[in-house]
């Protein structure tokens, strides 16, 4: 059975998929739309967190953030459910696509086989919509893969109840009660509000302070943790502010597409000039990602290069104050 | 970033065949999306990180066959794994699981718990007990 789902590719999952899932539900929001009103960007050093033996970075909010927030401001219910019993789990999947409902899935991704290896760490909150069963194989559409593709039932018990941090418990979601029509604005204008509010929170460890802080942590790895793991970290950095779902530049070009997006909607012009300097900001942070990767392809402990891109973060930092400070207003 | 400017580099998402989704502006300044097959700096970032684990796997390898840990060690490494995700794994405390990488207590562990690490890492247990049975 197979339900009339649409495959949309987008760059990252969880916007991906509640955008394809209210695409099906026949209203049409994008997926930097969804980004946007979900307030999806952001900046966090977690150094207590430990991925692949390297401190956690983030560019976006927590997983399962994005869907709520734009839930509640657009007037969307959600209906979630976790499970104990991987049983239970597939008995309320096949219920529900026995109704015509695609739904999402919460799930680890060192088990998708559909993934290149390279992609395949121990991540668990990565997100997808099964939209049918077709001789016992789950018929899935993940949101970053161009096309759809399908899992065996083991597989598919095996990724939503992967282990570690953030363990899916087979999580399973899907929107139940919609508004007649969308009222983007007010939403809209929540989502740029509570992005300020993070990116300037006046915590250490997050929004432009974390960047602050990140570059002044940066400029002394190269003497304190020596060159290999100076090295490990900082590809670290790179590897999550452009990892697949990103759509480039730690997310800062779908937030500006968003931004474009949003001028048109409120009739803003001066968002429109927003978006193209987070376009700009975005470059900035592509050029980060490109001087740092010269340092760890060399595998050099040169200071001076640390120095460097440390330097370049803080500039980003500044900018990104002086810009959300700007779009407070302009909203 | 410019639509042209989407960089279009070797990498192993190439070679499996599969393109990911950027944002980028057009000519006219409009927001879009380019499907990009890779770019350098991300690339090398991944395959360093690639090359450490591999490096873990090898150490692991060695301490086993030096006698200085349990093959659990060694497997939880090849599985990408660290002693947080394994011990969720296996379902049991982290000092329990770190406990079974010391080779004496490895050797005393009953069938039952060896069974559960072998599930977890797909093998059975003669291959867990012996890290180059059928490599």
């Amino acid at each position: 059975m197979e339900i009339n789902f649409t495959h949309h590719q987008s760059a990252h999952c969880e916007n991906g998929v509640v955008s394809n899932l209210m695409k099906f539900n026949g209203f049409d929001v994008s997926e930097p739309m969804v980004f946007g009103i979900g307030s999806g960007l952001l900046f966090c050093y977690l150094p207590f967190i430990k991925v692949n033996h390297a401190p956690a970075f983030t560019y976006r909010s927590m997983p399962g953030f994005i869907f709520n927030r734009f839930a509640k401001r657009v007037g969307v219910k959600i209906k979630r459910e976790k499970f104990r019993n991987p049983k239970q789990a597939k008995a309320r999947l096949d219920e529900n696509l026995e109704r015509n409902n695609p739904v999402g899935l919460q799930v680890g991704v060192y088990n998708l086989v559909y993934f290149p290896d390279e992609y395949r760490f121990h991540f668990n909150a990565h997100n997808l919509v099964v939209y049918g069963k077709e001789n016992g194989n789950y018929l899935i559409s993940d949101p970053v893969m161009e096309t759809v593709t399908t899992l065996t039932e083991s597989e598919l018990e095996k990724v939503r109840f992967a282990k570690g941090a953030l363990a899916p418990k087979g999580h399973m979601y899907y929107p139940i009660d919609f508004p007649k029509e969308l009222q983007l604005e007010k939403a809209i204008v929540k989502g740029i509000k509570n992005t300020c509010k993070d990116m300037l929170a006046p915590v250490p460890l997050v929004g432009v302070k974390g960047i602050k802080l990140v570059a002044k942590k940066i400029r002394k790895w190269p003497k304190n943790k020596g060159a290999k793991v100076a090295n490990h970290y900082l590809g670290q950095i790179v590897r999550m502010q452009e990892e697949i779902g990103t759509g480039g530049g730690g997310f800062r070009y779908i937030f500006a597409a968003f931004l474009q997006e949003a001028s048109v909607v409120l009739k803003n012009e001066e968002l429109l000039s927003m978006s193209k300097e987070m376009t700009e900001i975005g470059d900035l942070w592509r050029d980060f990602a490109l001087d740092a990767s010269r340092i760890y392809k060399k595998r050099s402990t040169k200071s001076d290069g640390y120095n460097d891109i440390a330097t370049q973060l803080e500039i980003i930092a500044n900018k990104e104050e002086v810009f959300f400070k700007k779009l407070k207003k302009a909203v | 970033m410019k639509k042209s400017d989407v960089p279009q580099d070797k990498s192993n998402l190439k070679s499996s065949g599969f393109k990911e989704l950027c944002y980028a502006v057009d000519d006219k300044g409009e927001y879009t999306t380019e499907k990009s097959s890779g770019w350098e700096p991300k690339t090398i970032a991944l395959d360093n990180a690639m090359k450490d684990i591999n490096e873990r796997v090898i150490i692991a390898k060695e301490k086993v066959l030096r006698n200085q840990t349990s093959p659990i060690e060694y497997y939880m490494e090849l599985t990408k794994m660290d002693l947080p995700i394994l011990a969720s794994y296996v379902g049991m405390w982290k000092c329990r699981v770190k406990r079974h990488f010391n080779p004496k207590r490895f050797d005393k562990l009953s069938n039952k718990v060896l069974q559960k690490y072998a599930d977890v890492f797909e093998i059975n247990i003669a291959q867990l007990k012996d890290i180059n049975h059928g490599n």
